[in-house]
Parts: structure tokens; C-alpha cells; sequence
């Protein structure tokens, strides 16, 4: 029996720190669905969650999968479930009732090319607004972007956290390349690895009210068999989880889900900078296109081009603040993305009409060549 | 039609047998007048008392359509999920908390249309969930549609010609597909359908139990079968076959429709079998 935490330095793949990532956040249930190219995360969640009295279980198809997610959540566990895009699809309505019941758990997008089967084999970024925007009816969400084997570790865990604190899905929103690399992860001990739980209700469980907010604008979470009696519905509800069909309780209820995301921005965007300090230009990127953006950047300083790098490591929710900040002192930015133009439509949004916004965009099925950023950077600007 | 019972005419010295379980700030029900949803919620409700297991080991959920509000009445940890998802829910909750006697009530469209794929993995696994499937021939809550179960014929909202489909044998598909507890009965066999829903939930691994229920509404308006007709049929209509054989069990009420436990076979249940063989657990 290994233990949750496999301290010391590995050579492995970004599917696999990402499965270890979760058993070391804590996860003690998945539900899987095999799909080319996040199937070794369930592979490695299959071998290893006995090891800590997890439980595995194949579901017959992504919809499933994403649902025994919700039901084990509510037993007190953080679940968690991997997929690439035709199963992101599936898992949509799904998201929409974690989201509205407030059941944390995190949901693995290893990437592909797309539309429809696609590029099973092959990395793009395209599932991206999917990640937003996929489930009906308005929602914030989390997302994050890895973009290394190593960062797959950690950002898991981050996920995790954030998923508890919030009571929401996190997406980690990796892709094939970085699903499939291998590299060196380090796995700290298990002292140094933070990690956060729900905060369970100390109220008594008579007239327990489930989604009354705390002060940080989210609940203490019950689980199931503790004597609350919740009713968790997809239905419009009040803080006692009953449906109440009034634009009143609509209003109060999605003022509550959005504000749990809009008033911790602080808190849940991270992001990385290379040389923005005096940059003129700014090359906006993410996961695995960050990769060749960094190399974009100095290959544009070496032809004397003032580039620097906005690295979004989280994604949802959208630093709008950053890039409206940046907007009033550089001349542009370009984001590296591979997709026909996705984000980059929101820095263009944040950019306004202030200075202007290009991509730097890939079909899918490979990385964009670091040539191709440095060629719009000059022709551009 | 007379107005639904609220809480004040029940007097104090005399609670509703089964107030423990009912969340009553929620009382009166959506239910029409007529229709055998709440009979069978009842027959749950007392099956489920009967059985004397803590209310805290148990969970019920739900998918969407009338049956699937049943969650939003009964007081203990209850889910109301998505359309045709009750059962991967369940499932979740079986395998990560196993202690958990987990019921699923819900619908006919909602367990055999659009999560006719979860039913049958379900069954297949022997997952140890007991599912209690109100079956009232049609989609009632979005106003009376063909389902997977309308008889050949009847009329609906989307087949005011006539059903040109066949419907499900429920006990035939839950039996091939590996339910280890099939049954039977109608929402007026009220004894039976308690008797069967307690030895379901005690029931080691997969029970199904189908409750016929009428619709007068969205179903029995369109084919001229008014409630009472309804209660007719399920009296005068239906025979008690024990162990029938499934491929019997088709519903035509112009013949007998049978009704009775059919099948209660023991065979390991997935989270004993996962235990077993991945935790190191071992079957008493």
C-alpha cells in the first residue's frame, strides 16, 4: 500500500501527477469514463485510490460519471472525474446542478481537437468557452490552466481547495500535450502540501438551513447521514434548499452563486508575469501555448520588439482587471491560444477599443510556432 | 375536486402516521387529484418505517416529472437531480458511502427513456440501490407525451393518432439486465406494494420495483379512462403470479396484466464485490 503522498521526485506524465495531485488533495472518489487522451487519470485513480480507501468506479458514459460525482460529494468526500471534449459535452447539465446545489468537485479536461471526435490524439485549447459558457442559464466558474506535468500536481490541488472553499465544480483545463508529456514532478512531503476541506455546519441539525451563506458568502456543508435532513434540488431554492419558483428567489439565490466567485477574484486569480514591467507589447497566454509564448517573448527581445508575458494560470474567472490595467499603458496584446480565437476575445473585451487585440491561434493538433507570435508582434505593432 | 389536506385539520393528539417522515412545510403536495404518486410515496414511506433502519442511513433521490418530486417531500437527506440521473446519483452515493440504503423514486420517462442507460448498468452491477418506479404510462408533468412505456395505441399529446410504438417490459428489462429483486404491484395494492418495498430496501444489491399509478390528467383523460376506471382495471384486470416468468409480464389490460415478485436471487452487490477484491474487505 502507497501512501496518499508519494514524497520525492518523479519522471511522469501530466495525466498521472494530475491523478496523483487529487489522491494528495484528498480525493476518495472517482467516477470515470475512459476518453483518448485523459483516460490514464482514471487508469491511475483505478490503481491508486484503494491504496488510500478510496473507491474507483467506471460509469457507463461521461453523464454518469459527472453525476456519481455529485451523489459522492454528498456523502462528505471530495470527488472528481477526468474527460477530454465529447465527454466535457456530455458532463454540461451536469455542471449546471453542481453548480446551482453548490456541490464541490473537480472535473479534468484533458483537451483535444475538436469539433465532434476531432482529434482524439492530438492538443488544442478549444474548450475553453465550453468551460465557461457550457452549461445553460448564467454561472461564474472556475477554471485553471496547467501547463506542465509539474503544474498538474499542484494546480490539482489547488482545484481541490478551491472547489471546498467555494462549494463549487473546478475545472483543470490541461490538454493533450501536457496531458502526455513527461517530466520531472516533485511531490513535497506531505506537511508542506495545504490542502482545505468544506467547513461543516456546527449549528444544531434541527431547522438547519443548508444554503444559508457564512460570511465569506458560502455555506457549511452537511453530508449525508449526519442527522440534517438536506434537500438538494436543481430546482430555484431558498436557503433551506426548498424550490421556490419566485423571481424574488431567483434573484437572491444567483446573486449569492455569482457573488461566491465575483468578490474572491482576489483570492481565486493567479497569473504570472515575464517581463511586463517595461513590455509595449503584451503576449497573453495559458497552459501549454504559455509554453512557447515564453520563447515567443525573448525571441522578440533579441530583435528588439518590447514583448512581455501575461501567463494565465487561472482562466475562469477572467482577470479583467489585469488586462484593463495593462490596456492603459502598453500598445496591444496578442494571445497565444490554441483555438481559432477564444480567449483572446476576452482580452480584446478587457483591451476595449483602447489598443488592440490579435491572435496568435492554432486549428489544433499542435503548439503555436513561437515564429508565428513574433511575426504578428511586428507586423502588428 | 376537493382541496388537498393541510396541516391544521390533523389534530395534534393524532399526528399523521408518518409525519416523522414527511417534510410538512411543504405540505400540500403537487400531486393531482387522482393520481397514485402519493399512494406509492406512501407505501415507501411506511415500507421504509417498517424496516425500523434509522432515517439517518437512508438517502432518496430523485430525477425530474411528478414522481421525481417525491425527494422534495420526504424528511430525511434528499436529492432532487437532473432529468433521468437519479440513479448515477445514487450510484455515487452507494460506492462512496455504502452504509447508505439508498432509494431511488422516480418516473417512468425519467428511468427509462432518458436514463434508461443508467437502469440497465445499474441492474447490471448489482448495485445495492433499491429503484421504485412510478410507471403512469406517460410523461404527465410536461403535459401528457408518448413515453417508453404508453401502450401500443393509447393516445397522447404526441400521438393523438395512437402510440405506433410497443412499450418496455420493465420486470422483462430489469431482470436481463441483472436486477436481483424484481416486483411488481399497482398503487391500489397498497399491502403489497409495502411488503415488497420493505423486503426490497433489505434487499442486498439491485431491486426494482415497478407501481403502476394512474394519470387521469395527461393519460386517462386522452383514453377515456377516468380515475375510478383506473382503480378497475388494477383490481378486476391483474393476478398475482409469484416467480412469473418475465417474458409474461408484458401490460395489456384487455388480458390480466400479472403482478407479483418475480425475481429475489442473492449474488454479490458491487460495492461487497469492490470491497472484497480492491479494499481488503471481507463479506460476512
Amino acid at each position: 500500500m502507497k501512501p496518499a503522498v508519494l514524497t520525492g521526485k518523479h519522471f511522469i506524465n501530466g495525466d498521472i501527477a494530475c491523478a496523483e495531485g487529487a489522491i494528495a488533495a484528498g480525493c476518495l472518489f472517482f467516477g470515470g469514463y475512459p476518453i483518448t487522451p485523459a483516460t490514464e487519470v482514471a487508469e491511475h485513480m483505478s490503481e491508486r485510490l484503494p491504496h488510500v480507501g478510496g473507491t474507483y468506479i467506471q460509469m457507463e458514459d461521461e453523464i454518469a460519471a459527472m453525476t456519481s460525482i455529485l451523489g459522492g460529494a454528498w456523502t462528505g468526500k471530495k470527488t472528481m472525474t477526468a474527460t477530454s471534449g465529447p465527454g466535457f459535452s456530455l458532463m454540461m447539465e451536469t455542471v449546471g446542478l453542481a453548480v446551482v446545489t453548490e456541490t464541490p468537485c473537480v472535473v479534468v479536461n484533458v483537451q483535444r481537437g475538436g469539433p465532434s471526435t476531432g482529434l482524439p490524439t492530438q492538443g488544442a485549447q478549444a474548450d475553453m468557452m465550453q468551460a465557461k459558457w457550457g452549461s445553460h442559464g448564467d454561472y461564474e466558474i472556475i477554471a485553471l490552466a496547467p501547463s506542465s506535468p509539474q503544474e498538474m500536481f499542484d494546480l490539482t490541488i489547488t482545484a481541490f481547495n478551491l472547489s471546498e472553499k467555494y462549494r463549487t465544480p473546478v475545472f483543470i483545463m490541461s490538454d493533450e500535450i501536457v496531458g502526455h508529456m513527461s517530466e520531472k514532478v516533485v511531490i513535497p512531503e506531505p506537511e508542506a502540501i495545504k490542502t482545505f476541506s468544506r467547513v461543516a455546519p456546527d449549528q444544531p441539525t434541527e431547522n438547519f438551513l443548508p444554503f444559508k451563506p457564512g460570511p465569506n458568502g458560502v455555506a457549511p456543508m452537511p453530508a449525508i447521514g449526519e442527522g440534517y435532513k438536506v434537500h438538494v434540488t436543481g430546482l430555484t431554492h431558498d436557503e433551506k434548499g426548498y424550490p421556490v419558483m419566485s423571481v424574488d428567489t431567483q434573484a437572491e439565490m444567483m446573486e449569492r452563486l455569482m457573488g461566491k466567485i465575483r468578490n474572491n477574484l482576489d483570492d481565486i486569480i493567479m497569473t504570472e508575469s515575464y517581463l511586463l514591467e517595461d513590455a509595449e507589447v503584451v503576449v497573453v497566454s495559458y497552459g501549454v501555448s504559455s509554453r512557447t509564448s515564453y520563447t515567443a517573448v525573448d525571441m522578440a527581445r533579441k530583435q528588439g520588439i518590447k514583448a512581455g508575458l501575461l501567463r494565465l494560470i487561472t482562466v475562469w474567472p477572467f482577470p479583467d482587471q489585469i488586462i484593463k490595467d495593462l490596456a492603459l499603458r502598453v500598445k496591444g496584446f496578442v494571445t497565444v491560444e490554441i483555438n481559432m480565437g477564444q480567449i483572446s476575445r476576452e482580452v480584446e473585451r478587457c483591451a476595449g477599443y483602447r489598443v488592440p487585440s490579435y491572435l496568435a491561434g492554432h486549428p489544433g493538433g499542435a503548439v503555436v510556432p513561437p515564429e508565428e507570435v513574433v511575426q504578428i508582434l511586428k507586423e502588428a505593432f | 375536486m376537493g382541496k388537498p389536506a393541510l396541516k391544521e385539520v390533523i389534530p395534534e393528539s393524532h399526528p399523521h402516521p408518518l409525519e416523522d417522515l414527511v417534510r410538512m412545510d411543504r405540505i400540500p403536495h403537487i400531486w393531482c387529484s387522482g393520481c397514485g404518486t402519493g399512494s406509492i410515496f406512501t407505501a415507501c414511506l411506511t415500507a421504509m418505517k417498517n424496516t425500523g433502519i434509522d432515517y439517518n442511513d437512508f438517502a432518496m433521490v430523485s430525477g425530474i416529472g411528478c414522481s421525481g418530486r417525491g425527494a422534495g417531500y420526504i424528511n430525511i437527506d434528499s436529492f432532487h437531480t437532473t432529468h433521468g440521473r437519479a440513479i448515477p446519483f445514487a450510484t455515487g452515493i452507494k460506492m462512496a458511502k455504502p452504509e447508505t440504503n439508498v432509494i431511488v423514486f422516480s418516473g417512468d420517462g425519467d428511468l427509462f427513456a432518458i436514463g434508461g442507460n443508467h437502469f440497465i448498468h445499474a441492474a447490471r452491477r448489482n448495485m445495492d440501490i433499491t429503484v421504485i418506479c412510478v410507471n403512469n404510462f406517460i410523461y404527465g408533468m410536461t403535459g401528457g407525451q408518448a413515453a417508453a412505456t404508453t401502450p401500443h395505441n393509447a393516445r397522447s399529446s404526441t400521438t393523438m393518432g395512437g402510440n405506433p410504438e410497443s412499450p418496455f417490459n420493465l420486470p422483462l428489462l430489469a431482470y436481463a439486465a441483472g436486477a436481483t429483486y424484481v416486483a411488481r404491484w399497482t398503487m391500489l395494492h397498497s399491502r403489497d406494494l409495502t411488503d415488497s418495498i420493505e423486503e426490497a430496501i433489505n434487499h442486498k444489491g439491485f431491486s426494482f420495483i415497478e407501481a403502476l399509478s394512474p394519470c387521469p390528467i395527461n393519460y386517462g383523460r386522452r383514453n377515456k379512462e377516468k380515475p375510478l376506471d383506473s382503480l378497475k382495471l388494477y383490481h378486476d384486470r391483474t393476478i398475482i403470479k409469484n416467480n412469473a416468468d418475465p417474458g409474461e409480464l408484458a401490460i395489456d389490460f384487455r388480458k390480466k396484466v400479472i403482478l407479483g415478485k418475480f425475481v429475489d436471487v442473492e449474488k454479490p452487490c458491487h460495492d461487497e464485490e469492490y470491497g472484497r477484491m480492491y479494499l481488503g474487505e471481507t463479506n460476512e
